[in-house]
Parts: structure tokens; C-alpha cells; sequence
């Protein structure tokens, strides 16, 4: 009797589970799935703000690959993502390593050293601002103190120094995010493994070198690609600290969009900016799922 | 001795000061009198004469108080919705199982990786044909949308560890199968759900894409958009309210990691174990 209601129970699994699925699903079909498809769609469309648009082939991108802006934005993403990612790693992993070891305090240190990735990056992109202001940034006032400097450093009027304080603000928010992934990866190493290196007399280097950095390769290559797909579509830090500026030289793919899309009212061409990263995204999610299916 | 300090200490100062410099810079300019603000002969990383005018100014002059509730209830209300149906889908992907259950679980995880950035310009055309614009209640559901990824592959990591013979077991008892889902498991989730909820909670108020596209009135704002659109002025007297209102803006969020930092730590490690 027991039994038969079990197999019952069982049985109805063909519609049960699917069923428990359908909500989660909904939302994600109608407010993610479909404007992904519509946003491709869109970038074929001349559409503006509350205009329904005509199709228009491929004339968005064209426009955009004679626009210099939309070229120089181009070579700003990978520009951004591929130095930021690289030294978020690089500080990430040296954080998580020195935060693994056994010191007085280091329960306080790994929370606190963690808050630039949880406090909200806007709040935090604000301070960033006020810090590479050009009339009073602490920087500039403690270089001509101290007989560096003769002027204050103007930050964000400058094409490069632009670039590059947005890139701080943004490796300051982003390392706590490998540090947090590789502090997990850290531990779950087993610590027989050291102690043989240890009996061998192998230095802390070489340790690093041949046992630790390979048993984190597919952790490395989950959080390099997560890492990079957030990065490569950051708004927020641009945005908030230089606008895109100074005379667009700092935009990125969805700052640009953003400015032409919502605030030019061109959604058709917006969507197209937008619909640019996608083969990217696609190989860096498809890259991401790999690893994350290996390490399972 | 000489390597404790090459290898731990002064690592740990250089992380320490550029990591948390921001914040005492957000803190100190909070608190300085504009006076002391402009005047570049005054040491700018003292103050002389704390103040609570900016936070004054920015509880009574400004739609501060309106933007802190709105952005609490949407993201209570996001958090609520997010765990409940991620907990649902999770539960029928791991513990009922359907052909194709695997597949429904990397599907959804995959919208982790479809970041809100190329999503505001065809979801501002959604929101407007459903007549959602400018209504922060419509901020609920957009914003399930980045974190049923996350919390249903959370939970899902979370429900695999509990044993399946006390589900077997109780219905052998002849519980069914849905007094099974939840009048057993679902208390047995407790842990995975607070995990899921703190994560929730925390993206939903860091948001700031979404709701700058789609809330046109400052009554409708967010913290984060509210500030970074009703406070910006331009001039040097925006400074003070403006990092008073970064520190007032964080505390939630703060408060809540450090109440349940293991558990954030574990929960986003795990997230990304898969």
C-alpha cells in the first residue's frame, strides 16, 4: 500500500517538477529571454523612444562602424576589461593569499577587505569621484605638499587620465570578487598536498607555482570569465564618475548605448550598440558554463 | 619574523588602505563643514569641526527618507518573490527531476550571465507596452529577473545536500507529495533561504541600471538614482549631502553582510562552485 502510493507519487513526476519550474520561468521568458531576442531585433530597426520603428537591415551598424566614437568606445572596452580583469586577478589572488594564512585578526580583515564589492557601486563610485575631483582631490593636494606637483592632477579632463582612474575605481570594486572566489578555492585544497611539498623542501614559490596555481585553473577560468562579462558591460562607475567624457573619450558599449538609446531617444541604434557585445558575451558565458559543468 | 611582515603585513596594509580609503573619504566627507571643504589650506584628511548639517540637509531637504523606503520595499519585494519561486524551481529541477531537468537548470543559470546592461533598452520597450513605466512596483519584477539565476542555482547547490531518505521516508508514511515539499523540506531549507534572501536583498539595493531607465519621477527614485540625479549639482556644496547620503545609502547593505558574513562568503563561493 505504502509502496503503490510512493510509485503514485512517482508517477505524476512528468508534469510535478516541470510545474514547480513554470514561475521562475514566466518571469525569466518575459522579462529576460524576450527583450534579449527584442533588443537583436530592435537593432535592426530605426525604432526611437515611444516610435514604433521600421526595419532597416544592417544600416545601425554600418552607421556605427564609420562613427569614430563608436570605434574609440570599441577599443575602450577591451582596453578596460582586459587590464582591469588581468589586475583584478593578479590583486585578488595576492589578497586571498595572504588572507588564507593563520594571523591574529584575520577573521576581521577578510570581512572588512570584502565591503568595495558589496556596498552598492554607485555610493562607492561617488567617492571615487570626489577623490579624482579636479579642484580638491586629496592626491593632487598631498603631491603639491610634499613639492611634486606644481598644478592639480586634472583627473577626469584628460583623455588617458581619465581612462585609467576609471579603471582604479573599478579594480578597487573588483578584486574582492577573486579574493572571495579563491579564498573558497584556497581552502579546499587538502593540506597533505603542502605537507609533501613541505618533506620535499620545496619553497613557498615554487609551491605556489606547481601545486596551488594549477589546482585553481578552473576556478581561475570561471571567475576570469564571470569577472570579465560584468566588466565588459559596466555602466555604473562610467557613468557616475566621468559620463562618458571627457568629449567621449571614456565611453564603453552600454555607456554609449545608454546615451544614445535612452537619453538620445534612438533605441534602434542603442540596441544595436548593445546587441555588439553579444557575440563576446556568448563565448564568455559558453566558456563560463564549460568550466563551471567541469568543476561539478 | 622578516617573512610575516614581507608576507603578511605589509600585503595586508597596502590591500587595507586602497581597499577601505574610500570609505573613510565617503565617512570624513560627510561630517566636514563646507567651510572646511573649500579651503584648500586645511588638511583634507582631518576634520576640524564635525558636522551633521549635510545629513541634516539630506533627511529634511531632500527626497532622501522617500528614496531609502522605496529602494527597502523594492528590494524586500524583489527578495520575497525572487527566493520563493527560485525555491520552487529549484525544488522540482533537483528533488522531483523531469527529462530535461539538467537542461532547465543550466538554462536558468545561464541568465546569470546575460548581464541588465543589454537588457534596459528592449526592457524599457516591455515596460512601456504593459504600461509599467515610472512605477516602482514594476521594479519587483524586472529585478526577480537577475536574481532567480543566482538564488535558484544557490538553492539548488542547497536542496542536493539534503538527504533524500527523509523525503523516501515520509512518504512511505503516506505523506503526499506536496505535504512532502513543504512541510519537510522546505523548513529543512531554512539556512539556503536566508543565504539566497541576504543575496537578493543586497543586488536588488545596489541596482541602479534599471530603475535610472525606468523611474522618471524623484518621488519614484531609488537611493542610488535619486542621489546621482536629484543631488549632482555640479558645484562643490553637492559634496557633503552626496557622501552623506553614500554612507546613510550603505548601511543597510552593511548591516546585513556583516550579520551574516559567513554565510555570504559560503553563499557566493558555493553559487559559483555550481
Amino acid at each position: 500500500m505504502a509502496a503503490g502510493r510512493l510509485s503514485l507519487a512517482m508517477g505524476r513526476r512528468t508534469w510535478f517538477g516541470p510545474a514547480l519550474v513554470v514561475p521562475a520561468a514566466a518571469l525569466l521568458g518575459l522579462l529576460l529571454a524576450y527583450p534579449l531576442g527584442l533588443g537583436v531585433w530592435l537593432g535592426f530597426q530605426d525604432a526611437k523612444i515611444g516610435a514604433p520603428g521600421t526595419f532597416i537591415g544592417v544600416e545601425n551598424y554600418q552607421y556605427l562602424l564609420d562613427d569614430p566614437v563608436f570605434r574609440l568606445t570599441a577599443i575602450n572596452t577591451a582596453l578596460y576589461t582586459i587590464v582591469t580583469v588581468v589586475l583584478k586577478l593578479a590583486l585578488g589572488l595576492g589578497l586571498a593569499l595572504v588572507l588564507n594564512q593563520r594571523f591574529a585578526g584575520v577573521r576581521f580583515w577578510r570581512s572588512v577587505l570584502l565591503l568595495p564589492y558589496v556596498v552598492p557601486t554607485v555610493l562607492s563610485a561617488f567617492a571615487w569621484w570626489w577623490i579624482f575631483d579636479p579642484q580638491f582631490s586629496f592626491i593632487s593636494w598631498a603631491l603639491v605638499k610634499l613639492g611634486l606637483l606644481r598644478h592639480n592632477i586634472d583627473f577626469l579632463g584628460d583623455s588617458w587620465l581619465a581612462r585609467g582612474s576609471l579603471m582604479v575605481a573599478n579594480i578597487w570594486r573588483g578584486t574582492p570578487f577573486f579574493t572571495i572566489g579563491y579564498l573558497a578555492g584556497l581552502q579546499s585544497i587538502p593540506t597533505d598536498v603542502y605537507e609533501a611539498a613541505q618533506i620535499d623542501g620545496a619553497r613557498a614559490f615554487r609551491v605556489f607555482r606547481e601545486i596551488t596555481w594549477p589546482l585553481l585553473t578552473p576556478l581561475t577560468v570561471i571567475l576570469t570569465t564571470v569577472s570579465a562579462i560584468f566588466t565588459f558591460t559596466d555602466f555604473q562607475l562610467v557613468w557616475t564618475i566621468t559620463r562618458g567624457g571627457p568629449a567621449n573619450a571614456t565611453h564603453l558599449f552600454v555607456t554609449l548605448a545608454y546615451q544614445r538609446g535612452i537619453v538620445g531617444g534612438s533605441m534602434g541604434e542603442g540596441a544595436a550598440i548593445a546587441g555588439v557585445t553579444l557575440p563576446a558575451l556568448a563565448v564568455l558565458a559558453y566558456a563560463a558554463m564549460r568550466a563551471i559543468r567541469e568543476r561539478s | 619574523m622578516r617573512s610575516r611582515l614581507l608576507g603578511t603585513w605589509l600585503p595586508l596594509l597596502f590591500f587595507a588602505v586602497f581597499l577601505l580609503f574610500p570609505f573613510y573619504w565617503m565617512v570624513l566627507t560627510a561630517v566636514r563643514p563646507n567651510q572646511e571643504l573649500v579651503s584648500t589650506a586645511t588638511n583634507p584628511f582631518l576634520v576640524h569641526h564635525p558636522t551633521l548639517d549635510h545629513v541634516r540637509y539630506l533627511l529634511t531637504g531632500t527626497g532622501f527618507p522617500r528614496w531609502f523606503w522605496n529602494t527597502m520595499g523594492i528590494a524586500a519585494g524583489a527578495s520575497v518573490l525572487s527566493v520563493s519561486v527560485s525555491w520552487l524551481a529549484a525544488y522540482g529541477i533537483v528533488r522531483v527531476g523531469f527529462p530535461g531537468a539538467n537542461g532547465a537548470g543550466l538554462a536558468i543559470y545561464l541568465g546569470y550571465l546575460v548581464p541588465p546592461a543589454i537588457l534596459f533598452i528592449p526592457l524599457a520597450d516591455v515596460l512601456l507596452k504593459l504600461g509599467w513605466f515610472d512605477r516602482p512596483a514594476a521594479l519587483v519584477p524586472v529585478y526577480a529577473t537577475f536574481l532567480i539565476p543566482f538564488c535558484t542555482w544557490l538553492l539548488m547547490g542547497y536542496l542536493k545536500s539534503i538527504p533524500r531518505e527523509i523525503e523516501e521516508a515520509a512518504m512511505v508514511d503516506g505523506a503526499g507529495r506536496l505535504r512532502v515539499m513543504l512541510g519537510i523540506v522546505l523548513p529543512l531549507s531554512g539556512p539556503g533561504l536566508i543565504s539566497a534572501f541576504i543575496f537578493a536583498f543586497t543586488l536588488s539595493w545596489n541596482e541602479y541600471l534599471y530603475a535610472l531607465v525606468f523611474m522618471s519621477a524623484p518621488e519614484h527614485k531609488t537611493v542610488p538614482v535619486g542621489l546621482a540625479t536629484e543631488l549632482v549639482r555640479g558645484d562643490i556644496y553637492q559634496w557633503g549631502p552626496l557622501m552623506a547620503g553614500a554612507v546613510l545609502g550603505c548601511i543597510p547593505v552593511v548591516m546585513i553582510y556583516f550579520l551574516f558574513v559567513d554565510r555570504y562568503v559560503q553563499g557566493m563561493s558555493g553559487a559559483l562552485k555550481g
